[in-house]
């Protein structure tokens, strides 16, 4: 590895443009005469529109336009599909809603689009959507999944009969069952996985122009990547050619899995910009984005676990119902069934397991991917029952975990996915002793000794990536003036890729980290076969694709600079940079510019260094890693502050450290942020109550602890650069190490599980809980000053 | 945010003169309560009144025994003076524990007493230092400010021109801090002036009070070792989706304990 290749801590060529704010962000964007959109949104959870008066909105300053359904339906624009196909054990399949683009005779949830105002400014598109009448008559509503499955619970869906669109199941349980009636032990988990807003640093916004000129559209959003959206758009919606469609996204302010989808807004924002001829602009507030992007997590997991009488697992069910909302997002029903069932049942060898979800339609804003979709909520209950399982069998946590891992690989799992690779036992012993878990009971006693409670906690996961789409489409090419152009499928929405592709050139090529220039985000100018990213897995798939290029580019490569140097290209050799051929050598940018001369090329070869790669992957990858948190309580105020934590990371060949690192904060402090204060509510009326960061507790960064990170690199056998993705463990490890080490420290009060977020109230209760009869708040934590 | 005209008078009379003049006209202090209030258009006043040009409303100044803070005085100017923090370094303390820098910047002791949020850190401040309100119209005891939830003794046309603290032997304050929103959910202000003694509560309830059970047991023995025995009733106290009300009252004793401790 050279000084910027491989394996180096480059630092983010990005930052010092993004930190000066000299982002391109799509609320940058601004198109000579734009008029601006405002949705007017519903504020019922459940409601019937009897009716719409639309005339004095349309009547009000500065507007242009007002649409409902009824214009949309007018012009054939269909409304949005689930991409998802389930059955149930039976073959039948997955019952299937469609969400209106703008509501239609009915809303389902707070926050779901009625109208769209098209106006002059912002404010009179906002001022105008508030003068639309319309007589609701409201209908009883549900938001909790678990309610939703009671009898007589109000219905999202008349037509289906109940709120439950399928009952999938991996197998029917016999054999599950048998086994777990001749287990030595049996432990029981259940586990609410609490509702979370993903709530980007970027609040969604979008522009769409229509370009007469070429009969074109252009919108601009914060997407992930943008082609998926780009064909959505041309073709189901607008019924265009898909490139007369182009949708740009140059720097996106966070995605976390929820910026990929088309959402109803860009459809009738794309469409309206057609209809009037023009553009519109609009942004929401933060509010609005939270009633907009989709959520995260909200699961219930039921689990049982049977073990030997050695500790080894022989039997294991799951039960899980995922709240889908109103309608079914993108992905929806995919979270526990294949976001999860990708690594279900994670680190460990389950000779038996049942599998059973129940995806449950409520009144609220629709669930879909969040870093790590599905596999945190399935590491955080295997963790739960591992804890359990030691607390039953008596073994030490990291034994039972030990006598149960998975130590053979290839592997592959109950649901059919092969793991690669990996060495769970040693992720977890490293961490262990980063930890200095075995003097763990001095510092517990020296703690008490000062009146606060302490504990440990351990959680080992894994981690899927690269999924899903099992292609990226990469361009490389060499300029006059020396420099390297990336046109990149993947898309970076603050991972940095742009340093790490760069490097990877740099390392392929020898040419200089900052004469590497990353293209990305425009359909017009990216790949063809162009992604995006989601799912951890740009390493993987960007990477191979840049290196593939870069091959293509050194093979042609060879065969001027053999031309050039009077040689032969089998006696020419290419490394760090430098093409040889016995005594004579030229450079990568010496032979790539000469490349573009046709007078100095071999005869027929078309000029210039140039070359793509359409990267098909074998398989994904397996990331996985041992996260050790230490915690310590005040018992008087139930505040848990982290007073130690380690994560120790396997993804595989590390591309830049720096950059994996900083993946991993940001995965920790989500998943702390889930642990510990985040809560996304709604009251008994449907009402989405914590819809402001006022209310809705996010991470921050003082409050973040230290994290030790480290490094149990286990290269990855299936794809060309070794890597596992990094981007979702931090999401993964950090709420199963944190609930394992409140659990730990509150075992004296009989606390074997706390769901989440784990707020101060809940601990001080669990301390103190016996003298109180009546209920706890659902809400939220605070921290003392 | 609708539609407003803005004024920016150079005197405490034009202001008051606006105040009376247009229909449904506004103060502006810091803004930081107001104007996301606009922005999620749940206001739409008139007419803001900027009381920014009024340079007689800032600044804090030593007055007696007591220390008189001009109502346009930001949050950060009181966490870092001179004198606050060698008189009553108490309420500098609780000053520099407002929001976040951006809040502190902005946000006026003038704003948060008037406006009187039930979570607001000032409020504990005003009663357990038994401030004096000063407007353009008259002086209000500590005891008589706070109404209710967002209400004061304050009329229409009254401008708050600043808040007089009384200098305290001792004082302390503590605050549990809600980490969405950097409110309080429990704080307690306690001072000791001579042989009294006064708790105030902000968070707890819809309103700031004092806590005079504890008053009492605190001039009897000013540690906190009396507190640990007397319990604070739930029953008046607030419920919401952050914290139950017995949560509250618990905390209510565990602050003050605190507050004396720091004291
Ligand atoms: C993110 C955030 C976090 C916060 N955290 C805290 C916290 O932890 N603790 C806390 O106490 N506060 C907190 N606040 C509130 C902050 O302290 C504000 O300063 C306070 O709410 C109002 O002060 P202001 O100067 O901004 O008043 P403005 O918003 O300008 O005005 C508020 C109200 O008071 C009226 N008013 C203003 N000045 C006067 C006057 N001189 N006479 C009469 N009426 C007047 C206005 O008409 C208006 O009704 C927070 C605010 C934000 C945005």
């Amino acid at each position: 590895m050279g000084q910027f290749g491989i394996g180096q801590p480059l630092r983010r060529k990005e930052d010092p443009r993004l930190l000066q704010g000299r982002g391109q962000y799509t609320d940058d964007m601004n198109v000579e005469g734009q008029f601006w959109g405002a949705f007017l949104r519903s504020p019922h959870a459940h409601a019937d529109i009897l009716s719409v008066d639309l005339e004095a909105a349309r009547a009000a300053p500065g507007v242009k336009a007002v649409y409902t359904s009824a214009d949309l339906d007018a012009d054939g624009v269909p409304d949005m599909p689930c991409e998802v196909e389930l059955a149930d054990l039976a073959g039948a399949p997955m019952w299937k809603p469609m969400r209106p683009i703008l509501a239609r005779n009915r809303v389902r949830f707070v926050g779901e689009c009625v109208a769209l105002v098209v106006a002059q400014t912002q404010a009179q598109a906002r001022e105008a959507a508030e003068l639309i009448e319309i007589n609701w008559s409201p209908r009883p509503s549900v938001a909790d999944a678990q309610e939703a499955l009671k009898p007589g619970a109000p219905l999202l869906w008349p037509e289906l009969g109940q709120n439950v669109p399928v009952h999938w199941q991996n197998k029917p349980s016999t054999e599950a069952d048998a086994a777990m009636a001749g287990a030595a032990w049996r432990v029981d988990v259940n586990i609410v996985n609490n509702r979370l807003v993903p709530a980007p640093m970027e609040p969604k916004a979008a522009l769409a122009s229509w370009d007469e000129q070429e009969g074109k559209l252009t919108l601009w959003a914060p997407t992930q990547g943008g082609r998926k959206i780009q064909a959505n758009l041309a073709k189901r919606y607008l019924r265009i050619a898909q490139d007369k469609m182009r949708v740009i996204s140059l720097d996106v302010g966070g995605g976390f899995g929820m910026r990929g989808q088309t959402y109803p807004e860009y459809v009738a924002l794309v469409w309206a910009a057609k209809q009037i001829g023009g553009a519109v602009k609009w942004r929401a507030d933060r509010t609005e984005t939270f009633f907009s992007d989709y959520h995260g997590r909200d699961q219930v997991n039921e689990a049982q676990m049977g073990l030997d009488e050695y500790g080894r697992i022989v039997a294991l069910k799951i039960h899980t119902l995922v709240n889908l909302g109103a309608y079914m997002a993108e992905n929806g029903p995919r979270m526990p069934i294949e976001g999860g069932g990708r690594i279900i049942p994670c680190c460990y060898h389950v000779p038996h397991f049942y599998f059973s979800v129940k995806p449950v339609f409520t009144n609220t804003v629709s669930t879909d991917t969040y870093r790590g979709a599905g596999r945190p909520e399935a590491n955080f209950l295997m963790e739960r029952l591992m804890d359990a399982a030691a607390e039953a069998t008596g073994l030490t946590r990291d034994e039972v975990r030990r006598r149960n891992f998975i130590t053979e690989f290839p592997y592959k799992t109950p649901m059919g996915y092969v793991i690669d690779s990996g060495d769970f036992a040693r992720g977890m012993d490293d961490a262990m002793r980063m930890a200095e878990w075995d003097t763990f009971e001095e510092r517990r006693a020296e703690a008490y000794s000062r009146g606060y409670l302490r504990g440990i906690g351990v959680a080992a996961f894994i981690e899927a990536a690269g999924g899903r789409a099992p292609t990226e489409d990469m361009r490389v090419r060499a300029e006059l003036d020396g420099s390297v152009t990336i046109f990149s499928g993947s898309h970076s929405h603050g991972q940095g890729h742009d340093t790490v592709f760069s490097q990877l050139v740099n390392e392929f090529l020898g040419v200089e980290p900052a004469s590497v220039r990353l293209v990305q985000g425009d359909t017009d100018v990216t790949p063809r076969g162009s992604i995006g990213t989601f799912g951890s897995r740009s390493s993987m798939m960007g990477g191979a694709g840049i290196k593939m290029s870069c091959e293509k580019l050194v093979a042609k490569g060879v065969k001027v600079a053999a031309h050039l140097m009077q040689s032969e290209p089998d006696a020419v050799t290419f490394s760090q940079g430098v093409f040889r051929a016995g005594a004579s050598e030229m450079s990568f940018t010496q032979v790539a510019q000469a490349a573009w001369d046709a007078t100095r090329i071999p005869e027929g070869m078309t000029p210039g260094l140039d070359e793509g790669h359409n990267f098909q992957r074998e398989a994904e990858n397996f990331p996985n890693g041992c996260h050790v948190c230490e915690v310590e309580i005040d018992p008087e105020t139930g505040i848990a502050e982290i007073v130690r934590y380690v994560a120790v990371d396997d993804c595989g060949a590390v591309l830049n450290p720096l950059i994996v690192h900083g993946q991993v904060y940001g995965g920790v402090a989500q998943g702390l942020g889930q642990a510990m204060i985040e809560n996304a509510l709604y009251d008994a009326e449907g009402q989405f109550v914590s819809a402001t960061y006022m209310d809705y507790g996010m991470p921050r960064a003082h409050r973040m602890p230290f994290i030790e990170v480290g490094f149990n690199t286990v290269a990855c056998r299936t794809n060309p650069l070794g890597v596992k993705g990094a981007g979702e463990a931090g999401a993964c490890g950090a709420p199963p190490a944190f609930i394992g080490a409140l659990v730990d420290a509150l075992r004296d009060y009989g606390v074997t599980h706390m769901d989440m977020p784990a707020t101060p109230e809940k601990i001080w209760r669990a301390i103190y809980g016996a003298q109180f009869d009546t209920q706890e708040s659902d809400g939220i934590y605070a921290e003392v000053t | 945010m609708h539609n407003f005209d803005y004024h920016a008078p150079k005197t405490l009379d034009s202001a008051l003169a606006l105040l009376r003049d247009k229909e449904d006209g506004k103060i502006i202090a810091g803004g930081m309560t107001l104007l996301p209030t606009l922005k999620q258009r749940l206001a739409a006043p008139s007419d803001l009144i900027d009381l920014a040009a009024l340079s007689e409303m800032k600044g804090v100044r030593r007055d007696g025994n007591g220390i008189v803070i001009g109502a346009m005085t930001t949050h950060a100017e009181v966490a870092a003076n001179g004198d606050v923090q060698s008189l009553i370094p108490a309420l500098s303390h609780l000053a520099g524990v407002i929001g976040d820098p951006a809040v502190r910047h902005r946000g006026t002791i003038g704003g948060s007493v008037a406006n009187a949020d039930p979570a607001a850190d000032y409020p504990a401040a005003v009663v357990g230092l038994n401030a004096t309100i000063v407007t353009n119209k008259r002086k209000i005891a500590a005891d008589d400010f706070f109404v209710s939830l967002f209400e004061t003794a304050l009329e229409r046309d009254e401008i708050i021109t600043s808040v007089r603290f009384p200098i305290p032997e001792r004082a302390g304050y503590e605050k549990f801090r809600h980490p969405a929103s950097g409110y309080a959910v429990v704080g307690v202000m306690v001072a000791k002036f001579g042989d009294k003694v006064r708790v105030g509560v902000t968070g707890a309830a819809g309103s700031a009070f004092r806590a005079s059970d504890f008053e009492a047991a605190l001039e009897k023995n000013f540690s906190s070792e009396v507190l640990l025995g007397i319990a604070v009733s739930p029953d008046d106290l607030l419920s919401d989706i952050h914290c139950t009300n017995e949560y509250r009252a618990h905390l209510v004793n565990v602050m003050a304990r605190r507050a004396i401790a720091a004291a």
